[in-house]
């Protein structure tokens, strides 16, 4: 149970050790595209964990890396054939993004670190987990980006016409500065309750 | 001629990897932290990103296309560069201890920085010829070590600030960034399309 919760919050891939940040600043310029980019990246972990943790004995240690990257690889293209497919509009959105989860380091920090070294069951808690934690992580950065940026929540108008979308937010400027303030006020939040 | 210095000046300036597109920025916040070290990444991704591209094209052109092999795409992209990272390691110690030293620690791990794939796969949806996708490559790293080196040397000089305690290191790092990206907007002007 631990191994699923600790992805949640203790050791957040995004906000605390800073992994994956790629896709995280890139496609959250709205809630709905954090939330799909978090799902596309929960499939991928959970299925290259599963592998990873079930072939960890029979692959050879000097050539795992390049093993590892395949097998993501792999699941990484029956994600985007998938979204290409059924949601072409989102996909369409997430360009090139989709494909770059192969080089997503907490996929292959997961596999490396955890998969290829504990249990099936432990590496699929951690990979939910740690899939999970990163979605929270896009969806936060996705809503406050899209709320301020275009007024906007999941597509429905909340803020009044009279507000001022502050269009930087949109911009690939204002995705760094939403996450620098959101790990600012994680840390903050980490010390009050020390 | 002028198609590929546009090229160069939108992809190092303008569409620059690192604050429009978000490639690379593991490295870019790991690695920014001393010019040294920015420097050496900076160049060892210059160096792959311009073979990968190259070679990435060839194969995707004169093979994958022809035989219809459009989704092992992503696939045969990471091993090309995994690979090709491997070789060139392999290369420079046997050839230039020297530079070894240098670029070497670097080196593997440039196979999982996103700038590489990114590149070879924007220069596949862009549909450049083979010219175009080296210059392409080309600018594409010399415009992350551009800002990883400017980043660099802004967080040398950032250690001597009075950075309030919960936004030390990341956080302010990132404010950083985001100022940066809205600086180089300033460059879009630079080219009216």
């Amino acid at each position: 149970m631990n191994n699923f919760i600790k992805g949640l919050w203790k050791e957040h891939p995004v906000l605390r050790q800073l992994l994956g940040m790629c896709p995280t600043l890139a496609v959250t310029t709205t809630a709905l595209n954090g939330l799909s980019m978090g799902c596309a990246v929960i499939f991928v972990l959970f299925f290259s964990s599963l592998v990873v943790s079930l072939i960890k004995r029979i692959v050879p240690h000097q050539v795992r890396i390049a093993v590892y990257t395949v097998i993501i690889a792999t699941f990484v293209t029956i994600v985007d054939i998938f979204f290409k497919a059924q949601f072409p509009k989102i996909s369409e959105q997430l360009g090139p993004y989709v494909p770059l989860i192969i080089v997503n380091c907490i996929i292959l920090g997961r596999c490396e670190a955890f998969a290829s070294r504990y249990s099936v069951k432990d590496s699929l808690f951690d990979a939910l987990g740690m899939g999970i934690g990163f979605t929270w992580g896009l969806f936060i950065l996705g809503t406050v980006r899209e709320v301020l940026g275009s007024r906007t929540f999941l597509g429905i108008e909340i803020l009044p016409s009279s507000f001022n979308p502050l269009v930087v937010m949109v911009l690939p400027s204002g995705a760094f500065l939403v996450l620098g303030f959101m790990i600012a006020a994680m840390n903050k939040i980490e010390e009050r309750s020390k | 001629m002028k198609d590929l210095l546009l090229i160069f000046i939108s992809t190092v300036l303008i569409n620059n990897f690192v604050l429009s597109y978000f490639l690379g920025i593991c490295p870019f916040l790991g690695v920014s932290a001393k010019y040294e070290s920015a420097f050496g990444m900076g160049m060892a991704v210059v160096f792959v990103m311009t073979l990968a591209t190259a070679i990435s094209w060839i194969i995707y052109h004169l093979v994958l296309a022809k035989l219809g092999l459009f989704f092992l795409e992503y696939v045969v992209f990471i091993l090309v560069i995994a690979s090709l990272v491997q070789i060139v390691e392999m290369f420079i110690r046997k050839f230039s201890p020297a530079l070894y030293q240098s670029l070497g620690i670097y080196l593997p791990l440039i196979t999982t920085n996103c700038s590489i794939l990114g590149a070879a796969l924007f220069m596949v949806t862009r549909n450049y010829k083979f010219l175009e996708a080296v210059v392409f490559g080309f600018s594409g790293g010399i415009g992350f070590s551009l800002v990883l080196m400017i980043m660099a040397g802004i967080r040398e000089e950032l250690k001597y600030a009075d950075v309030p305690r919960v936004f030390k290191g990341a956080p302010i790092t990132l404010i950083t960034a985001s100022l940066l990206a809205l600086i180089f907007m300033g460059f879009s002007g630079l080219i009216s399309s």
